[in-house]
């Protein structure tokens, strides 16, 4: 047993399991969102982690000993991951439809999409940890691996909406139905009692796009929705079913593409509300880069 | 697309068409009204600003 210990491969194995699964628990934080779910959400997800672990570890001693068809069964790890997104989508479309401010499709794909990239974050760093150890010494192998934790840890963090865009507290206005943010048009509010409840309890933020690929972003729907949904997990929502007109809503200024949020908050602190809007992640599905085509560099 | 689901209105003469109309006395009866049919359509209550009150469901698909 302590012999089969000492052999070099094996001491890779370990080394590289032990840091694809660093890797995983590291990327896998429950925060506010609380997804994944804690305990069995978080079970399922370190679980699989285990397995990518296992995965990226061993392919280096296989490639070592020239088993070339063992590196195939990679293929089915991606086929495997790629069921993990689907799953997650599917999870995720589920719940979505009982939230009282919904994530939106958009925010789904990129959650989904993130739990498969970072299965293979995992890989990469199993495989690192293990290669380096099976080349050279075994120090060599958990100093790769710290950087390839480094590596994923870098990869982890998207850019939020604080730092594509200025976010200000805008006023609400009532003229008659008509409701404002600002200057911006956003719906017509039939009932007095309820023109009421959002004169005291509505909040209004003006987002300004620092450049034209931010006025895209957010002007994309998922986007939008994903900003109220984040804004309603943590402050709350003053809105229950079958209250249509209590909806939290952003609309467009068509003249200058600024996005006016309209928001029902339970805590009406706007420091803190600034703060929120500011820690929306930027959903990846809606960057885009016009400032990138040939036909603008001109 | 959305779909008007009532119309309340205080003037009988306004109106006509293919929407439940409901006819109020005055402008607080009108209020009322809107009020009830909104919870219990669940549909959402628009001011035309010319005394008529439309309830639309806005989940209602094309």
């Amino acid at each position: 047993m302590l012999a089969l210990l000492k052999e070099k491969e094996t001491i890779s194995v370990i080394l590289g399991i032990s840091f694809g699964i660093i890797a995983r628990i590291m990327m896998l934080r429950t925060d506010y969102r609380q997804y994944p779910t804690y305990p069995h959400g978080k079970v399922i997800h370190v679980s699989l982690g285990v397995i990518a672990a296992g995965l990226g570890a061993v392919a280096v001693p296989a490639l070592l000993h020239k088993n070339y068809t063992a590196i195939t069964f990679l293929t089915v790890a991606a086929q495997q991951f790629r069921d993990v997104r689907n799953m997650e989508r599917q999870t995720l479309s589920q719940v979505d439809e009982m939230e009282l401010v919904s994530r939106g499709k958009t925010y789904i794909e990129g959650i989904a999409m993130v739990f498969e990239g970072r299965n293979y974050l995992v890989i990469f760093c199993a495989f690192l940890a293990s290669l380096f150890s099976s080349l050279f010494q075994w120090y060599w192998g958990i100093a790769a691996g710290l950087i390839s934790l480094l590596i994923a840890k870098k990869l982890q963090s998207g850019r939020n909406l604080g730092q594509i865009a200025d976010i200000q507290i805008a006023p609400i206005k009532l003229d008659g139905p008509d409701l404002y943010v600002g200057d911006i048009y956003i719906m017509n509010v039939g009932l007095t009692d309820d023109q009421r409840i959002i004169q005291e309890q509505a909040m209004g933020f003006l987002i300004i796009p620092k450049n034209k690929n931010v006025k895209v972003t957010i002007a994309n729907l998922g986007q939008r929705q994903a900003i109220l949904h984040n804004l309603t997990t943590i402050l709350g929502v003053y809105r229950d079913e079958g209250e249509p007109t209590l909806l939290p809503m952003a609309k467009l200024d068509l003249k200058t593409g600024n996005l006016a949020v309209f928001m029902l908050p339970r805590e009406k602190d706007e420091q803190i509300a600034l703060q929120v809007a500011k820690s929306v992640p930027v959903l990846e599905n809606a960057v885009r880069l016009p400032s990138e085509s040939a036909a603008t560099k001109k | 697309m959305a779909k008007i689901a009532a119309i309340v209105v205080t003037d009988k003469q306004s109106v006509g068409g293919g929407a439940p109309i409901f006819i109020a006395k005055d402008q607080a009866e009108q209020e009322k009204l809107a009020f009830s049919l909104e919870k219990i359509l669940d549909v959402a209550a628009h001011d035309l600003k010319n005394g008529m009150i439309i309830l639309v469901d806005h989940s209602a698909e094309s």
